[in-house]
């Protein structure tokens, strides 16, 4: 592992076993995150963007899941194989959460200052007093106003925006190397997001720490990212940095993903659109999972799945109109 | 002779919070606050705003699914809050609306030949069960579901499939006019588009007339002709669509145009954006003079105890705001 990279995933296989079904809600997927960037995960509900997140601190319930295969290399040590204990250890403060909906993940019986202490006490072993103090400092710093009046209010008394940096000042409480934000801002309205996404810049440039940032909304993915990952049923279709994901994307999907979203600042009489439905993950296609839907599919890509091509560095798509067996590098 | 399907005129809403063992009324809620507004047949009117500023409330009165407080609406020049209960019937069929939630909006026991043709039935466009049938099937190719599909219920569906369902069940009664409360919100982006592209269609196919209720700038911008934007339960910039993405008067439009983000990566640091302080006031008690003073970049003294009035700017672009108005 480079010492650059701050986690390295290597062909993780996450299945959940139902009845008599497998479910593979991720399937094979390799990614790595460099210190200091952001790398965006972008796709559609149940493309296995979360569950491949959840799976680098082990937080899917085994069973029905199961790490099947894969390694997750977080400070050169393999996550999937470290005892609980060690992994507790990491969990909240070398590796923090924020979720979309802060109302279910902050606790509400307990008020907005007990929840952020109880990171402190845990891992950066202060005491009660000096964790409360840090903790208005915490809130200071997310830009709350009267920190020391909301540390004593219990979460429901918050709005979505608040709450969400209450989340976010949490997650930043250990100083963490690593910051994955599922969906953050998803369920805050549009003005709320901006404060959000420019608090979110402004604190990773303050501690250096390195964000995965999960969200469906290639907006915010063109304003938040550096690197792209673009997943589709549990597989990474396409990873490039942000310019070429927008500039020049190269797998279908890719390309009807940011297609099929009306742009604000230009006039459209219609908008492009993928066609069909996001499979089933209990009845997957065979070969490359995005076929059925693929203007483009080849007669190949219903039997087998394509190997990752590299076209240029950091750009690698999964795709069969890219391979050289099939073609010298056609193009769509 | 007007154009106008839709006339809203001076109409609010407002809901009582009551307290105490004797539930005694203690203050409102004005989810809707003085709007006029009206909708020439066959556009498709926008309605942007943050959440609780109203715009639910504001299309769910104007159907009279909720009794206003005061004001009134007209549906090709009848006041829907005074007709009888037998015209209002016969109005129900002419005004339909499309849900946000797909999940929640269709009932769970009922096959869909039951629940796009049920109000075929009861409004006697259709009369007898083998009518309805037929029917059934004709709208629901229309909305590109299959026949066979008919006889299944709501569970057996995706996100896409059922909004196509709520579509039908709108255009089973040959409405004119249909609002889209967050039509498409709920639904995956390679899925919104396809349910916005037959949305469209069926507008232009058939004429019809939407108020087009949604937080997303972007689809507003691709389906609308005039757009209006809503801020704690006022109307506070109405115009052409051109006028209101391209020339946004109103303090608080600017800043929602900036706040979205843009697909352009390149010019996330170029681009000058507004980033508004604070949250969104309660409407239970909104600030004195101008409602968005407190987040307002421009604010002055005046803003915040004189209410700006709602001037034509200049022709079919309405502005609530003082120093759009010439006041400073």
């Amino acid at each position: 592992m480079d010492k650059n990279t701050v986690l390295e995933v290597k062909n993780l296989k996450t299945y959940f076993h139902i009845e008599d079904n497998i479910i593979k809600a991720v399937d094979d997927v390799s990614f790595y995150v460099l210190k200091g960037e952001t790398l965006g995960i972008v796709g559609e509900s149940g493309c296995g963007k979360s569950v491949s997140c959840m799976s680098i601190v082990k937080l899917i319930e085994t069973p029905p899941g199961k790490y099947e295969d894969g390694e997750i290399l977080f400070n050169d040590r393999d996550m999937l194989k470290i005892s609980d204990r060690e992994l507790r250890s990491i969990r909240g403060n070398d590796i923090s959460f924020i979720f979309q909906e802060p109302m279910t993940s902050l606790n509400p019986v307990f008020k907005v200052g007990e929840q952020l202490s109880e990171t402190m006490i845990l891992h950066r072993g202060m005491t009660k007093k000096e964790a409360h103090e840090e903790s208005i400092n915490l809130l200071n710093r997310v830009r709350i106003p009267n920190p020391e009046r909301i540390i004593n209010d219990y979460p429901f008394a918050l709005s979505g925006g608040m709450r969400q940096r209450v989340m976010i000042a949490m997650a930043l409480a250990c100083e963490p190397k690593l910051l994955i934000a599922d969906e953050p801002t998803t369920a805050l309205d549009v003005t709320i997001q901006a404060q959000v996404l420019e608090l979110m810049n402004e604190l990773k440039n303050e501690i250096d720490t390195s964000i995965i940032f999960i969200t469906h909304d290639l907006g915010v993915i063109s304003e938040m990212c550096d690197r792209v990952m673009v997943m589709y049923a549990g597989k990474v279709a396409e990873v490039a940095n942000v310019e070429t994901i927008f500039g020049d994307p190269k797998h279908p999907y890719t390309i009807g993903l940011i297609n099929s979203k009306p742009d604000l600042n230009t006039e459209a009489t219609r908008l492009n659109v993928i066609p069909g439905n996001v499979p089933d993950l209990n009845n997957m296609p065979t070969g490359c999972p995005f076929h059925p839907r693929c203007t483009h599919a080849l007669p190949i890509c219903s039997s087998q799945y394509p190997d990752e091509i590299i076209l240029s560095a950091g750009h690698v798509v999964s795709c069969w109109l890219y391979s050289s067996d099939i073609n010298d590098g056609g193009s769509v | 002779m007007s154009n106008n399907l839709i006339e809203v005129t001076n109409l609010k809403k407002y809901f009582p919070i009551k307290k105490g063992v004797f539930r005694s009324t203690i203050g409102h809620v004005k989810a809707v606050d003085d709007v006029t507004f009206s909708i020439e047949k066959g556009k498709v009117l926008g309605l942007v705003g943050e959440s609780g500023c109203g715009k639910s409330t504001l299309g769910r009165t104007i159907l009279r699914l909720l009794p206003p407080t005061s004001g009134e609406v007209k549906f090709e020049g009848e006041n829907i809050f005074e007709v009888d209960k037998k015209m209002m019937n016969q109005l129900r069929t002419k005004m339909q609306i499309i849900f946000q939630d797909p999940y929640s909006s269709l009932n769970p026991r009922l096959p869909i030949y039951d629940i796009i043709g049920e109000a075929m039935l009861q409004h006697k466009i259709a009369a007898n069960k083998a009518e309805m049938r037929e029917k059934v099937i004709e709208v629901m190719s229309k909305c590109e579901l299959f026949p066979e599909q008919a006889s299944r219920y709501p569970h057996q569906f995706s996100g896409g499939q059922r909004q196509r369902v709520c579509i039908a069940r709108a255009l089973a009664v040959n409405p004119e006019f249909i609002i889209c409360d967050e039509a498409v919100s709920a639904l995956d982006v390679s899925i919104q588009s396809q349910i916005i592209n037959l949305l469209k269609d069926m507008q232009e196919d058939m004429g019809l007339t939407y108020l087009f209720i949604s937080h997303d700038l972007s689809v507003v911008r691709f389906i609308s002709d005039d757009v209006g934007v809503m801020y704690l339960g006022q109307i506070v910039e109405m115009g052409s669509k051109g006028k209101i993405f391209d020339n946004p008067l109103h303090p608080y439009t600017e800043a929602l145009m900036s706040a979205a983000p843009s697909f352009d990566p390149k010019s996330r640091n170029t681009r000058k954006r507004i980033i508004l302080e604070g949250d969104i006031p309660s409407p239970a008690n909104p600030p004195s003079g101008c409602r968005f003073h407190t987040r307002c970049i421009y604010a002055k003294d005046v803003c915040s105890t004189d209410i700006p009035e709602y001037m034509e700017i200049e022709k079919d672009h309405f502005c609530m705001c003082h120093k759009v108005n010439g006041v400073f």
